[in-house]
């Protein structure tokens, strides 16, 4: 059952929402529907499902709605049509036609939020911004700084718990705006593009921390990223996002090896594929034909290319791709692993 | 004459007669309100004045050295506020200056008291702040005289006109930049408060106030400043206070005693500003809003 369900949603920005609506179902292009109706067509037509404990990257360029959508699913921004799905108290609430009351609890229990631009309190201390979600909540401030204190230990900041922001470098203060949105202990994690604005090398560090800190917290987790690099590390599945429309979902290996339109095509033509496929993706399949394998050294669909290429080292010779049952299901060899080095977007 | 220009000239539209009628009926009807008014906020000035004057000048000069001490953490500071006060104390004005001083911190605190909420009001409304706009900018620009005749009749001499003036020709300063500074609050700042569940409550109490502090503490001093400057002309309507010695001066062309009652008035404007100026504890200023 999932998480979070984006059921054919629309946002609309300013002008007429219901003029502008009715454009899109006629088809039209954003900029036309903005001339006609003055209205900017944020998502159109979003639906995905997020399954508990996934981590799914909206990737797309500026402009392509990626924010826009993520911000549903807090009620940050209006939804124009569709449904968006929270799963909380064994029940779906439906964030568009939710009161004020759900909405709150919502945000302040299951959903909370990491931004581009860390948006921490100037005047706050660390400790006082990693708490204000259990201070808007009412905890007393014996029970909110213990709370607190153990966040940030997680976020290895504890030291720094009397600091004020400033004093905090880029990579220290998203950690903060992590250690916040951990503080009140919501399944849900919205982040927008939490990682952009700092260099790459924290970049990559930020990553690895999140990925290590999912490994324990299993948290569901909506990301926003304009890096397809970072779309793939951390993603369990992908959606990529142009014009407000949501061109594939699925996961990082099926968006590189089955890219649904040429936008998509394009835009994965440069990834390194020793990143993101797997075994299963390389291998020439065996069609239910694998009683003549004749080789032992075997590996599963599930690794890595890099281990692959490692095994394939080793071994020199061919590999069998073997599933969980035993059987042969595929087979790489020298031509298989040249082949998907060399694949470019075709 | 021509017939176009005679015949505007000859038909006059009558506003001051208006104005004149409206506060004789105000006069007419709410006399003993308005007296009632007067006095209360005259004894409670007083009773402030009569408090302070009551304790002797070093013992206040220590404290008030030590209060500037205790906000800035600058010893010199607390030794300007020291030689500042002797000063005064050594030409004689000890008493107008504390009188002066009640005033202008009096009229300060009510500025606050109704400027910050109409300024928070404005920063949510613009329809409202639209409609203020106008009339803050009659506010400062109208000449004060103007406005001291219809409060003079409606309170009667005293403090109170002098205060009530005073009041009207601070007042937009800190309107202004409480609105400024509540419409300056970064949009993500307000974003973040929000996914995390605040309240419209919260958010002006937790967000908007706390961001725009700097600036609206900027407004109180300006509301300060403004109100000293009103000294001499609420001393023309019979308010106590440095003003006095030096409408006396002017009246009686005693140079000597226009110069050291005017110099006082120089040093309560700086010693008031130095101490009420606020610091910037966050470092807000160095990093930029992030």
């Amino acid at each position: 059952m999932a998480v979070v369900r984006f059921d054919h949603v629309d946002v609309v920005f300013g002008g007429q929402t219901a003029a502008a609506l009715a454009l899109v179902d006629q088809g039209l292009t954003r900029e036309e529907i903005l001339d006609q109706t003055g209205a900017v067509l944020g998502v159109h037509d979003a639906t995905i499902a997020i399954e508990e404990g996934e981590i799914c990257v909206l990737m797309g360029l500026s402009g392509s709605g990626k924010s826009s959508l993520l911000r549903c699913a807090n009620g940050l921004n209006q939804v124009a049509r569709g449904r968006v799905l929270v799963r909380h108290r064994d029940r779906e609430i439906d964030i568009a036609a939710a009161d004020e009351a759900t909405l709150r609890d919502l945000r302040m229990n299951r959903v909370s939020m990491v931004f581009q631009q860390f948006a921490l309190m100037p005047w706050r201390t660390i400790r006082e911004n990693v708490g204000l979600g259990l201070e808007l909540r009412g905890l007393a401030k014996g029970d909110r700084d213990r709370m607190v204190d153990e966040k940030l230990a997680l976020v290895r900041l504890d030291q720094w718990a009397d600091k004020h922001p400033h004093e905090l470098s880029g990579g220290m203060q998203q950690r903060v705006g992590l250690a916040r949105a951990l503080a009140t202990d919501a399944d849900i994690l919205l982040m927008d593009e939490p990682f952009s604005a700092l260099d790459p090398l924290i970049r990559e560090h930020l990553q690895d921390e999140l990925l290590e800190l999912q490994r324990n917290l299993k948290k569901t987790i909506i990301f926003v990223s304009h890096d397809l690099d970072e779309a793939l590390k951390i993603g369990t599945h992908i959606a990529i996002m142009e014009g407000g429309r949501i061109s594939q979902y699925g996961t990082p290996e099926e968006i590189v090896t089955q890219p649904a339109n040429d936008y998509v095509r394009a835009f994965v033509a440069n990834v390194n594929p020793l990143n993101v496929l797997k075994a299963a993706a390389l291998m020439k399949p065996l069609n239910g034909d694998g009683g003549g394998i004749a080789t032992t050294n075997t590996v599963t669909p599930e690794t890595s290319m890099r281990a692959v290429i490692d095994a394939y080292r080793d071994t020199g010779g061919p590999l069998a791709v073997v599933d969980s049952t035993g059987i042969p299901v595929g087979l790489i060899g020298e031509q298989e692993i040249i082949a998907a080095l060399a694949r470019r977007g075709d | 004459m021509d017939p176009i220009s005679g015949f505007i000239e000859n038909n006059k539209l009558t506003f001051g007669r208006y104005v004149k009628q409206f506060t004789e009926w105000l006069t007419d009807n709410f006399h003993r309100e308005f007296r009632a008014f007067s006095d209360g906020l005259a004894w409670i000035i007083e009773g402030v004045i009569d408090l302070l004057t009551a304790v002797p000048p070093i013992l206040l000069i220590a404290l008030v050295a030590g209060f500037a001490y205790w906000l800035h953490r600058s010893a010199k500071l607390a030794a300007g506020v020291v030689i500042g006060l002797l000063l005064i104390l050594n030409l004689g004005y000890w008493e107008p200056t504390i009188q002066t001083i009640a005033l202008v911190l009096f009229s300060t605190f009510m500025c606050i008291l109704i400027g910050v909420p109409i300024g928070i009001y404005a920063a949510h409304n613009p329809w409202f702040q639209s409609l203020i706009r106008p009339i803050l900018d009659l506010m400062q620009t109208i000449p004060t005289f103007v406005y001291l005749i219809p409060t003079l009749m409606l309170f009667g001499l005293g403090v109170v006109p002098g205060l009530i003036s005073t009041i009207i020709f601070a007042l937009p300063a800190p309107v202004r930049l409480t609105t400024l500074g509540v419409q300056s609050v970064p949009k993500q700042l307000l974003e973040a408060g929000t996914a995390f569940g605040a309240t419209r409550r919260q958010l002006l109490f937790k967000v908007e106030l706390p961001h725009a502090m700097p600036t609206i503490m900027a407004g109180v001093t300006q509301c300060i400043m403004l109100s000293l400057s009103m000294v001499v002309i609420a001393a023309l309507v019979g308010a106590d206070g440095l003003g006095k010695p030096v409408v006396r001066a002017l009246n009686t062309v005693n140079i000597a005693q226009g110069f050291e009652a005017g110099l006082a008035i120089v040093i309560v404007a700086i010693l008031m500003d130095r101490v009420m100026k606020q610091t910037d504890r966050d470092g807000r200023a160095k990093s930029g809003d992030s």
